[in-house]
């Protein structure tokens, strides 16, 4: 287990509460109710630094090493799934995945950004960035939901889109612009969750949903607070005030009416337990596209396009 | 010992406040051609004999394109508001002001509707003096509501692309106006209203990644600098130097994103003909 600074305190006390437990015996009344009390005191501890999260502490959760990735919840929440490759022009992007996948007997498309765990899963899968072709793949598996009447779900983990040589030859801002505009058009339910990491058109270019949900602990803007220190400080050492001032949060986003929810994580994240955290994200999947499944496809789509086309504050 | 001592370290101007466009009498090229700015002016501010195409605003492109420079100029007024209080090395609103007092500008595009050899069109051009030609609400809902003048008119739609992507300062409302103007678009493209998307030097980031790439014809300037990634965030990436010539026009042009490289003195007549050829 790798932990972060703010969750040393907790790992202290519960370190305390193992040596407590292992040193009293079943019978000492007095050891017992100590051991109840530092229960107690953990817990409220805990809930006490994870619901006042700054916006850099969510950015590390939301990058925690023991994070689930999107197959990981695919392979929770569906009985069967058949992953499909390849955008049929260039290459199968490993960075980004799909395929039909069965929840309580019904079929969805699920497609999403996967991260690797390890080292050469982390190369195998470019830590996230997918290429042009990754995007073309999306579409692919989209168009093909939409072909066979099948809702589709997304899920949005990437620190941004792969800003390598061959992505840009390859039109790596074609290949995101086309997705947006193509996501608008899509007949068939198109849900959103955010279940990582949130940068950019990288992001954007999977998440054009009639519900765009994220998860707790993530965070979802226009560029990563490392990037934003070193472009308007001119240095990486503001990443904290960035995850500040860009209002990054499901909390913030959901403020500023860029999001439609937020889904709830277990007490210290998502990776502390995963069953549960899964069978929330099925339980709202199910729920939301039985609600989206009452509209007409033209009302669906003319309700996506009014609602991103409300985003954006002006004054005239 | 030198006799001469510069007493201020490095040159001193913020980038922001370099004039682009010529306001002296004389313009000198990046390539040291000196030209008088009446020969610029009937030259689409192309540097003759150099084919250096300067970089112009939306005053220039206007004066350019529309006949006689008439037009009429929509959500003139329209400003940035600070939803997010935001605050860098300065508070957002005091950046904003401080740039419309320099650039003369409300916010980083202009949209206007009027004819172009006599033929219909919309226009929406960026302004890059403008925080870097930088997209956030002001940029995307400007477009958008123009966008819908278009689709009302059944009008073709221009956009002149100049920008370094999304405006930071409105963070995730910036990203937000990536997908409202491709909604927009994708409505264009139902209406079968022609979307001409012209790219000038630069067009990156978040522009790049949206309406700059979904014209149903996207024209650049020669040598604009046309990309998704910047090239320092490449050459960080990759570790190694760009191959000359990485994400000019010609290059995107060559790796199949464009559909033509046009000299801005013959914009209006080849926008003209192939409006007319779609017409006829």
């Amino acid at each position: 287990m790798s932990l972060l600074d703010f969750e040393k305190p907790i790992a202290e006390l519960e370190s305390k509460l193992e040596d407590m437990k292992h040193l009293a015996s079943d019978s000492d009344k007095e050891v017992q109710a100590a051991v109840k009390a530092l229960e107690k005191k953990i817990h409220e501890l805990k809930k006490e630094t994870f619901e006042n999260l700054t916006g850099w502490q969510r950015v590390q959760l939301s990058r925690h090493p023991d994070r689930p990735y999107t197959l990981d919840y695919i392979y929770e929440i569906t009985s069967d799934f058949i992953e499909l490759h390849g955008d049929r022009n260039v290459s199968d992007d490993k960075a980004m995945v799909g395929g039909f996948g069965s929840i309580d007997g019904k079929t969805f498309m699920l497609i999403g950004q996967q991260k690797g765990r390890n080292t050469k899963q982390r190369q195998l899968r470019n830590f996230g960035m997918a290429n042009p072709e990754g995007y073309r793949k999306a579409l692919r598996l989209m168009k093909l939901a939409e072909k066979f009447n099948k809702p589709i779900v997304t899920f949005i983990d990437t620190p941004g889109a792969f800003p390598g040589l061959e992505a840009e030859e390859r039109g790596q801002g074609e290949a995101i612009a086309r997705n947006l505009k193509e996501m608008f058009m899509l007949k068939v339910p198109v849900i959103c969750i955010v279940i990582g990491e949130g940068a950019s058109g990288g992001a954007l270019g999977i998440a054009i949903g009639d519900r765009v949900l994220m998860l707790e602990n993530t965070w979802y803007s226009v560029i990563s607070p490392e990037s934003c220190s070193s472009i308007l400080w001119r240095s990486w050492d503001y990443k904290e005030q960035a995850a500040e001032v860009l209002k990054l949060t499901g909390k913030d986003m959901l403020e500023q009416k860029l999001i439609d929810g937020i889904i709830k994580e277990p007490l210290g994240g998502a990776h502390t337990d995963m069953k549960w955290m899964s069978t929330e994200i099925k339980k709202v999947i199910m729920s939301l596209t039985g609600e989206l499944e009452k509209l007409s496809p033209e009302d669906r789509i003319q309700q996506r396009i009014d609602k991103f086309c409300r985003m954006g504050v002006v004054q005239e | 010992m030198s006799w001469f001592k510069r007493s201020d370290k490095g040159i001193l101007t913020p980038t922001e406040a370099k004039r682009e466009v010529p306001d002296g009498l004389w313009f000198k090229s990046p390539a040291g051609k000196i030209v008088h700015t009446r020969e610029l002016k009937n030259n689409a501010y192309v540097v003759p004999e150099e084919e250096f195409h300067v970089r112009i605003g939306s005053a220039e492109y206007f004066e350019v394109l529309f006949d006689n420079n008439q037009f009429t100029e929509l959500d003139e007024n329209m400003e940035s508001a600070d939803p997010l209080k935001f605050k860098d090395t300065k508070p957002y609103p005091k950046r904003i002001k401080e740039t419309q007092a320099k650039t003369e500008l409300k916010d980083a595009v202009r949209t206007a509707y009027g004819k172009m050899n006599g033929l219909d069109i919309t226009i929406a051009c960026m302004d890059f003096s403008f925080i870097g030609g930088s997209m956030g609400s002001v940029v995307g809902e400007k477009i958008a509501r123009a966008m819908d003048h278009s689709l009302k008119n059944k009008i073709p739609f221009l956009m002149i692309s100049r920008s370094g992507g999304a405006r930071m300062m409105e963070a995730g409302l910036s990203l937000m106006q990536m997908a409202k103007t491709s909604a927009k678009i994708a409505l264009l493209d139902q209406a079968k209203i022609p979307y001409i998307s012209l790219l000038t030097d630069p067009t990156t980031g978040g522009v790049t990644a949206s309406y700059a790439m979904l014209g149903d014809f996207n024209i650049a300037e020669p040598n604009a600098l046309i990309g998704f990634a910047g090239p320092r965030v490449i050459r960080e990436t990759i570790g190694k130097d760009l191959p000359k010539g990485f994400q000019s026009a010609e290059f995107v042009l060559e790796h199949g994103f464009l559909d033509f490289i046009v000299d801005r003195r013959n914009l209006k007549s080849r926008l003209t003909t192939l409006l007319q050829m779609l017409k006829n």
